[in-house]
């Protein structure tokens, strides 16, 4: 297995573990409330799904605990299921249940 | 298509007139303080901006698909809008009725289903409360 590959502009790109592969995770209206703040950076998870980014989150943010165990998703402002596949400069919405109209 | 100014259906119908529509339909959906509301003087509308705005480019682009020749327009209002305003507006042309009919219903019901959007009731007692889908105040705290 390599340690690293060369991306589309010839530069090395060094994957996971290293912690430069990142989301960002934004939360919305109630959640934001609950939190105590509207967004993070967390280091892309393994597996790299919506539901472990979920539960990162939780992992560093003791509010976020607080946010439901099933909730709606979106990546890059579509939506998506919690086991949806993330990837590096990915954002992450936790959106609460919708109300528009 | 999100706004935060007062919607007007004048502009939504002239945004939506052609020659070659027979039919047009006007949906506003407006702020209600129902009985059981409790004294509702406006709700507060956020979004996720750059999503709803996506959202409501799909909805459109599907029902353009589904209803060739409809001519759509939408707003959605943003910040405090006061009761009996219109929080939506939803304008559809198209060359006869059903069509116009059918595309105005398809389009709320997919923002109802789908548009990023939360409200916060502003109460007669000065209290703000987030509302869920079904109209009730909700919960702060585990669901």
């Amino acid at each position: 297995m390599p340690t690293h590959a060369l991306n589309a502009c010839g530069t090395v790109w060094l994957p996971g573990p290293w912690g430069i592969d990142v989301v960002r995770v934004k939360f919305l209206a109630r959640y934001a409330e609950l939190v105590g703040r509207e967004e993070i950076e967390l280091p892309l998870p393994q597996p790299a799904t919506v539901a472990e980014i979920v539960r990162q989150a939780k992992h560093k943010l003791p509010a976020a605990r607080q946010l439901p165990e099933h909730l709606l998703a979106a990546v890059n402002f579509h939506h998506v299921q919690l086991d949806a596949a993330v990837r590096d400069g990915d954002e992450v919405a936790l959106l609460p249940p919708l109300a528009g109209g | 298509m999100l706004t935060r100014d007062p919607i007007s259906p004048a502009a939504l119908l002239a945004e939506v007139a052609s020659p070659e529509c027979g039919g047009t339909c006007l949906f506003l959906g407006t702020v209600r303080d129902g009985p059981e509301d409790g004294g509702v003087t406006g709700i507060e509308y956020s979004a996720y901006e750059p999503m709803a705005v996506a959202e409501l480019d799909r909805i459109r682009a599907e029902a353009a698909k589904r209803w060739p020749g409809a001519r759509i327009a939408v707003r959605h209002r943003l910040g405090l809008v006061a009761t009996e305003d219109a929080s939506i507006g939803i304008a559809v042309a198209a060359p006869h009725r059903e069509a116009a009919f059918a595309t105005c219903r398809y389009v709320i019901e997919a923002v109802k289903q789908r548009l990023p959007v939360w409200k916060k009731e502003l109460r007669a007692d000065g209290t703000m409360l987030w509302v869920d889908p079904q109209g009730r105040p909700a919960v702060v705290g585990p669901e």
